[in-house]
C-alpha cells in the first residue's frame, strides 16, 4: 500500500521534474522591472486609493497601494525597500487625512511580512498566492486598526474588513496587469 | 565589509529594519496625535499629493458633464420649478428684511450695538468635495479649495440644508473639513423653540450627534431644531444643525441622553459652502453689561 503510494509520488516528482522542453520555452520570461516603471505604479496605485467614489463603487474599500507593493515586495524584493512603503504610507495617511503615520506603520510591517513570507510564496501560483496575501492584508488593518484606536477612535465594525477580501479578489488581477509589460515573449529559434 | 563584493552585501537583516521604522512611525504618530510640532511636514506632502487627487477627480467630473447633459433636455420644466421655488423664497425674504428692520429699531431702543448686518452677509466660496476618507476613523473630508483661494482655518462649512462642519487644515490648493460627526468636534447650539443653549458634540457614528450634559428635566422634545447660536464666533447665528431624534431620561443618571441627527447630508453632499468667518465675536461681551445697565437705570 505505502510502497504505491511512494511510487505514485514518485512518478508525479518525475513528471514534474523532467519539464519539457515545449513547456520551458513555452514559460514567460520576465524583465526586471526599472524604478520607473515601480515608481509609476505606485503612484497609479496611490490614484485609485484617492478615487472619490469609495461610497458607490468601491464599497469594499481596497488598498491597491498596499497591493502593489506586495507585489514588488515578494517578486522583486531587492527593487522594494521599507522607506518607499513608509514615503507611501505617510502619502496616503495625508491624502486619507488620518493620523501620520498609520499606513506609513502598516505598509513597513507588509514589507517585513512580505520579506519573510516571499520566498515561499513565490513557489506558488497567483491564484494560490490570493489566500496567503489575505493573511498580509488582514495583519496590515490590524495595525491600521490599533493605531487609530490609540488615537481614540472607536473600533470599526466588521464591514471594514471587507477591504482585505476585495484585496484577495483583486490580487491575480492586479499582478497579472502590473507583470505584462515585463514579459518578453522567449523565441525557440532565436539561437 | 569593505572587502566584501557587491554581491554579498545586504545591508541590515529585515527584523532591524522593521524596528528602525516602526520606531519612526510610532514617533510620528505620537507627534501627530500629541504634540504637532512640524505641521509643515504635513503641508508638504500635502501638496505633492494634490495633482494626483486632482486626476483621481477626473471621472467624477465628466460623469457630472454627462449628467449635465442630460439634464439640459429637462431644462424647461426645471426653469418653471426653479421660477416657482424663487417666488416663494423671495416672499420670505421680504419677511426677512422687514423682521431685520424691525430687530434693528428695537435694538436701537435698547441701545444695543448694531451687529446683525454682518451676520446676516457672510460671504460664501462653493467648494466641491475631492475626497471622503477610506476608513471608518476620519470624519473629515477634502475640499478643493485652499489658502490659494483665501480659505482660512476655522471656517463654516454648510450645505443646503445646514452645517457640515469645520476647516480644520489648509493646503495650499485643497483643505480638510472636520465633520460634524467626528468625536472631537463641537457646535455651540440653541434649541429653536425655547433658546435653550447647549453644545452638540460628534460621536464618531455617521448618523448621529449628542448633546452633553444636560439635566435630565431639560425642556427639550424629540423633534426640536438645533440651530448655531452664533457664540464662540465660529459659526454665525441662525444655521441649521440638528433634530433631537431620541431622548432618555433614566433618573439614576445625572444626565440625560439626548441624541439627535444632523441636518446637513454630513455624508451625502459632492458640493458645499465655505462661509467667511463671523466677524461678530468682539461685540457679545461688551454688549450684555450694555443692556443690563440700561435695565438697572431704570
Amino acid at each position: 500500500m505505502i510502497l504505491s503510494r511512494c511510487l505514485k509520488l514518485n512518478r508525479k516528482k518525475t513528471r514534474n521534474n523532467h519539464l519539457g522542453l515545449d513547456d520551458y520555452f513555452g514559460q514567460d520570461v520576465y524583465v526586471p522591472p526599472s524604478n520607473g516603471y515601480i515608481a509609476i505604479s505606485l503612484a497609479i496605485a496611490l490614484m485609485f486609493n484617492f478615487l472619490p467614489f469609495h461610497q458607490d463603487i468601491l464599497v469594499f474599500r481596497p488598498d491597491f497601494v498596499a497591493l502593489t507593493i506586495i507585489y514588488w515586495s515578494i517578486n522583486y524584493p531587492h527593487k522594494m525597500g521599507m522607506s518607499v512603503a513608509f514615503t507611501m504610507g505617510l502619502m496616503m495617511d495625508v491624502g486619507n487625512t488620518g493620523i501620520l503615520g498609520q499606513h506609513a506603520l502598516a505598509y513597513c510591517i507588509v514589507v517585513y511580512l512580505t520579506l519573510v513570507l516571499g520566498r515561499r510564496l513565490r513557489i506558488f501560483n497567483v491564484m494560490q498566492q490570493a489566500p496567503q496575501i489575505g493573511f498580509i492584508l488582514f495583519a496590515m488593518q490590524i495595525v491600521t486598526v490599533l493605531v487609530a484606536v490609540s488615537g481614540g477612535s472607536d473600533l470599526p465594525t466588521w464591514h471594514y474588513f471587507f477591504a482585505t477580501v476585495a484585496g484577495i479578489l483583486l490580487w491575480a488581477p492586479i499582478s497579472l496587469l502590473l507583470s505584462t509589460p515585463l514579459k518578453q515573449k522567449s523565441d525557440p529559434n532565436a539561437l | 565589509m569593505k572587502t566584501a563584493p557587491q554581491f554579498f552585501r545586504h545591508g541590515p537583516g529585515p527584523l532591524a529594519r522593521l524596528f528602525v521604522f516602526v520606531l519612526l512611525s510610532c514617533l510620528l504618530i505620537a507627534e501627530d496625535l500629541r504634540f504637532k510640532y512640524f505641521p509643515e511636514l504635513r503641508q508638504t506632502i500635502g501638496v505633492v499629493i494634490f495633482p494626483l487627487q486632482k486626476v483621481a477627480y477626473i471621472p467624477i467630473h465628466i460623469y457630472d458633464q454627462i449628467e449635465e447633459l442630460i439634464a439640459s433636455l429637462y431644462l424647461v420644466e426645471e426653469n418653471i420649478k426653479l421660477k416657482q421655488q424663487y417666488m416663494e423664497d423671495r416672499e420670505q425674504l421680504l419677511k426677512l428684511h422687514a423682521l431685520e428692520a424691525e430687530n434693528a429699531q428695537l435694538r436701537q431702543l435698547l441701545g444695543a450695538v448694531q451687529h446683525i448686518e454682518t451676520n446676516t452677509e457672510a460671504k460664501a466660496v462653493l467648494a466641491e468635495i475631492l475626497y471622503t476618507p477610506r476608513d471608518p476613523f476620519n470624519h473629515k473630508i477634502t475640499l478643493n479649495k485652499g489658502s490659494y483661494h483665501d480659505i482660512q482655518l476655522g471656517q463654516a462649512v454648510i450645505d443646503d440644508k445646514g452645517i457640515v462642519g469645520q476647516i480644520t487644515q489648509l493646503y495650499p490648493w485643497s483643505s480638510e473639513v472636520t465633520l460634524l460627526t467626528d468625536k472631537n468636534h463641537s457646535v455651540p447650539v440653541q434649541v429653536l423653540r425655547n433658546n435653550l443653549r447647549s453644545v452638540v458634540s460628534g460621536m464618531g457614528k455617521n448618523d448621529e450627534l449628542e448633546l452633553r450634559y444636560l439635566s435630565v428635566n431639560i425642556d427639550i422634545q424629540q423633534g426640536d431644531l438645533l440651530v448655531t447660536s452664533g457664540i464662540g464666533g465660529v459659526y454665525p447665528p441662525g444655521i441649521p444643525v440638528a433634530t433631537v431624534l431620541r431622548i432618555e431620561r433614566d433618573p439614576a443618571d445625572d444626565f440625560a441622553q439626548i441624541i439627535s441627527a444632523p441636518i446637513a447630508g454630513v455624508d451625502r453632499n459632492r458640493q458645499v459652502l465655505i462661509l467667511s468667518l463671523a466677524q461678530s465675536v468682539p461685540d457679545d461681551p461688551i454688549e450684555m453689561p450694555k443692556i443690563e445697565s440700561q435695565k438697572n437705570q431704570k
